[in-house]
């Protein structure tokens, strides 16, 4: 019923409006009655359903202010809601994907400005007034010519980089002596499982979860022995990972935003992504941009009586997965070698937790 | 077209109506009355996103069940994205304006008497309304309507116990699907038979109007791709029913393996993506055909480069079918697939720039006359570069992968998509309104619309690619759960805000359209001064379209400003003066 009275105050708000437009095209007129007298009246004026010379000078010029207030709406996304981005890339690999990233940026940046301008500049400076003849202009070999040629040539040298970029981050045959470790995604937890010392993974299948095997290991398999199974992700600064990706249940996405890592996990098959971590979580603590947008997470936080936060690198699901996809996470904490192996002899294997 | 017309009752003029403009407009309002719900459904989960665990009478009437104190369930919340998605690119851009416009428009101009098949017609209606109505009803079915995103990828939308929206309401959504699919097969075979054979004498090809060329393309490129959608939706509700595998493999859920074994989810996507994508051409070329009409009539000048207009409309069809995998570059397929459809991908910019520079070379020297539908036209130019750019980002593989799935994407694919779209189906409209009812639109509501909803819109989808950029990711229920994402709080306050006044502008436009159906302003047969074919039809429009015989065409569509000529326009039924060149 709530819904309905909604609905019913939608739909008189909008006779309304109709209404309120209609009564702003009466005008006080002085018309003779039939009396022959002057008196003073509320003529409704017939409005004309085309654009008049009136119209389009107004318009035009809206136009103009329009392509101000944007060009303001532009440089302020720029500039003030630049501390929100994410900081610097925290993986070798992704250094590539951050440069490509500006190029392309400031590429459409200037396309961006540039036909904005000509658009809305145009739409003011010929809007119809005056008397203003149209000229008739249908083609031109050479402009096509130019505006198809200048694109094809800077689309050639973006989908170059691009794709030596993505070639260089997908590749993971060339790793030397990487960590391989598996991420393991279910509704709405990710559990994690490193190789152990003969750095190759045991089989994984749904049909070996069994009590205290959450994650399907096959036991008969020589590799699983000493696979170590954890809940919490270490990263060694400085050695290529190669992560292996699975899910149980539906569709997951492992997205490490610092990184510029994601992958999905798909249940039925093992999907691979590999990075370098090059900053350790302190390291990043106290990087600049990270500072500077903790520091504005903080000043919130504060506001609302909270906890102050502290930098951690995150592991996010990014593939809708269920009701809990939006708390679907896991810590991730880079460290330098040595703290990541004295972490990791510390774990389990699979084989101990078993017993 | 039988020469002589039966005496019509009110049910075979009004409901079961074989006469093309009046399925046109069973479209339209069909399509208006999805598009309220869809509208309605994106502010009632923008609040949602602005303030999150705030009580909302609004929620509480809206959503019954699904909502405790005023605020709506995770669950509800996927429901509501998803459904708003199906609903707006589906229902809206899709049946809305193409089968608004395709029927209204093909045979008006070009000189037919009506579809060439009027019953077909009629079946791709009803057939669109049936599905509408199954949507519609799976909302309220008790377990939720379909939650698992417009894309349905399953296995989220295969199991019920992965989330309840996959049981019953999955699948009428299927069921609606397939319906819908049906409905558009029929309409569009119907649109290429009928500018291939029902042209009038002189109507070449190279005489058609633009919004011609883009209904053909977008048919053809319909007939192409949907026919994939059904069958992965058949395949999908053989999983989901009778235990085949297609799509499922190695399941472990609710404490217990299924027996699903062998498929693959990503099969899925390619089969959804190999429509998925061409589908934003499907939504958006005839939204750029409207634009083409609507900017050379209102510049009074001829569209430029009409040619390469063609051109770049065939080069987008075919492109739009092998891009598909741009969607899935991080789906797990190999890498070495990604390259192959990022150079594809890519290169759609180049025809997409064509066009681009091509509107506005139109409005160079042009006398430029600010009818609401030329307003809109203007800014869907503006919206389709905004939108448009972002794309060079993500169908580049390699920045994709930190971009995928987040509110990036959701700006990028509403402003070059949704937003444009929209506003050619406004321009459209507003343009041709006086064709289909015989009477004008108010013209100060329509400025008024145009101008609030052109702020509100770049106020939402601006400020989102920045959300985007700073790693949040889609369809969140909400983003508190990450203290990372606290200081992107302020943003969603103002994108809600403006969505709330956008929103709100869409009031305006209804009651301006359903109060003008029968106060409007009669309309004069030619209101715009424009030279194509259907304003030679009589005003109040008659079953057979011309009285006497169909006129003939003599020249191109776009003599506008022609030198030469009294006016500023020449009708394409004056023959060529002698010696005139035809353009």
């Amino acid at each position: 019923m709530l819904a309905l009275f909604y609905i019913f105050i939608a739909i008189a708000f909008s006779i309304g409006i109709w209404q309120v437009n209609k009564l702003l095209r009466f005008t006080k007129k002085t018309i003779t009655d039939e009396n022959n007298q002057e008196v003073l009246a509320f003529v409704q004026s017939e409005e004309n359903p085309l654009a008049t010379e009136k119209n389009n000078d107004l318009h035009g010029k809206f136009f103009l202010a329009f392509l101000i207030a944007f060009y303001a709406l532009m440089a302020y996304c720029l500039i003030f809601l630049n501390d929100i981005m994410l900081p610097e890339s925290a993986s070798v690999e992704g250094e590539n994907d951050d440069n490509l990233f500006f190029i392309s940026f400031v590429l459409i940046g200037i396309v961006q400005f540039a036909t904005q301008a000509m658009l809305f500049f145009f739409s003011y400076k010929y809007r119809g007034v005056g008397n203003r003849k149209a000229l008739f202009y249908a083609d031109s070999h050479k402009l096509e010519l130019i505006w198809t040629t200048i694109p094809t040539i800077v689309l050639t040298g973006l989908i170059g980089y691009g794709l030596y970029t993505w070639n260089t981050v997908m590749d993971l045959s060339d790793a030397d002596n990487p960590i391989v470790v598996e991420l393991y995604a279910k509704q709405f937890i990710w559990e994690a499982r490193y190789a152990g010392a003969d750095n190759t993974l045991g089989r994984g299948n749904v049909r070996n979860i069994e009590g205290i095997n959450t994650i399907g290991i096959d036991m008969t398999d020589e590799n699983s022995a000493d696979d170590i199974p954890v809940r919490e992700l270490h990263l060694p600064k400085g050695r290529k990972v190669i992560f292996k990706f699975r899910s149980q249940d539906v569709l997951h996405s492992a997205y490490m935003p610092h990184f510029r890592a994601q992958m999905n996990c798909v249940p039925g098959m093992v999907t691979e992504f590999g990075f370098t971590p090059k900053f350790t979580t302190e390291e990043m603590r106290l990087q600049e941009e990270t500072v500077r947008k903790v520091t504005g997470i903080n000043k919130i936080r504060k506001a609302k009586g909270e906890d102050p936060y502290i930098f951690d690198y995150l592991l996010l699901c990014n593939k809708i997965c269920g009701a809990s996809h939006y708390n679907m996470q896991m810590k991730i904490v880079v460290e330098e070698e040595a703290a990541f192996y004295s972490w990791l002899k510390k774990q389990p294997t699979i084989t101990e937790i078993v017993q | 077209m039988s020469e002589h017309h039966h005496k019509e009752t009110f049910v075979t003029k009004y409901i079961f109506s074989q006469d093309h403009k009046m399925i046109s407009k069973q479209f339209l309002i069909t399509g208006i009355i999805m598009g309220v719900i869809g509208v309605l459904m994106s502010l009632l989960f923008r609040l949602q996103l602005a303030w999150p665990d705030h009580s909302f009478t609004l929620v509480e009437a809206f959503l019954g069940s699904h909502q405790t104190d005023g605020v709506m369930d995770p669950d509800m919340y996927l429901a509501l994205v998803t459904i708003h998605g199906t609903i707006m690119v589906f229902f809206v851009l899709t049946a809305g304006l193409s089968g608004t416009f395709s029927n209204l428009l093909i045979p008006l101009q070009i000189g037919a008497r009506d579809m060439a098949s009027g019953f077909m017609n009629m079946i791709s209606y009803w057939l669109f309304f049936i599905s509408s109505v199954i949507m519609i009803v799976s909302l309220f079915v008790e377990a939720g309507p379909a939650s698992a995103g417009w894309t349905i990828y399953p296995p989220l939308s295969a199991l019920p116990q992965a989330i309840p929206g996959s049981g019953m309401g999955m699948t009428l959504w299927l069921v609606s699907m397939a319906i819908f699919v049906a409905s558009s097969l029929i309409g569009s075979l119907n649109y290429i038979v009928t500018v291939l054979n029902l042209r009038t004498k002189g109507m070449k090809m190279t005489r058609l109007p633009l919004t011609m060329w883009t209904f053909f393309i977008t048919a053809i490129i319909g007939v192409v791709s949907f026919p994939v959608l059904l069958s992965a939706a058949l395949l999908l509700i053989f999983d989901r029913s009778f235990g085949t595998s297609f799509f499922l493999s190695d399941i472990f859920i609710s404490g217990e393996v299924l027996h699903y074994q062998g498929g693959s989810p990503v099969l899925f996507e390619h089969l959804f993506w190999f429509l998925g994508h061409p589908e934003v051409y499907i939504v958006l070329l005839p939204a750029l055909g409207i634009t083409s009409e609507v900017i050379a009539t209102n510049s009074r000048k001829p569209i430029f480069g009409y040619r390469a207009m063609i051109g770049s409309i065939m080069a987008i069809a075919f492109l739009s079918t092998i891009v598909w995998g741009h969607h899935m570059f991080i789906s797990g397929m190999n890498p070495f697939l990604g390259s192959v459809f990022t150079f594809t991908t890519l290169l759609i910019a180049i025809p997409s720039a064509v066009k681009v520079f091509n509107y506005i070379t139109t409005l160079w020297k042009g006398n430029l006359q600010m009818n609401p539908a030329m307003l809109f036209s203007i800014g869907l130019v503006s919206t389709f570069i905004s939108g448009g750019l972002t794309g060079i980002v993500l169908g580049d593989s390699a920045l994709d992968i930190n971009v995928h799935d987040t509110y990036f994407v959701v700006a990028h694919f509403h402003l070059v998509m949704g937003i444009s779209a929209i506003y050619g189906l406004f321009a459209g409209v507003y343009h041709w309104f006086p064709k289909m009812y015989g009477r004008m639109m108010n013209k100060t509501l329509g400025y008024w619309h145009f101008w609030i909803t052109a702020i509100a819109a770049y106020g939402v989808f601006f400020p989102m690619h920045f959300i985007g950029l700073a790693g949040l990711p889609r369809r969140y229920y909400t983003n508190t759960a990450f203290p990372l994402f606290n200081d992107l709080a302020d943003v969603n306050v103002v994108m809600t805000l403006f969505a709330m006044l956008g929103g709100a502008a869409q009031l305006i436009f209804l009651v301006n359209f359903f109060m003008s159906i029968t106060r409007g302003k009669k309309a004069t047969q030619n209101p715009w001064k424009s030279t194509t074919l259907e304003w030679t039809t009589p005003v109040d429009g008659i079953h057979g379209n011309w009285p006497g015989k169909i006129p003939t065409v003599e020249r191109w569509p776009y003599d506008y400003s022609k030198p030469g000529h009294d006016e500023d326009f020449v009708m394409q039924t004056v023959p060529l003066k002698e010696g005139e060149e035809e353009s």
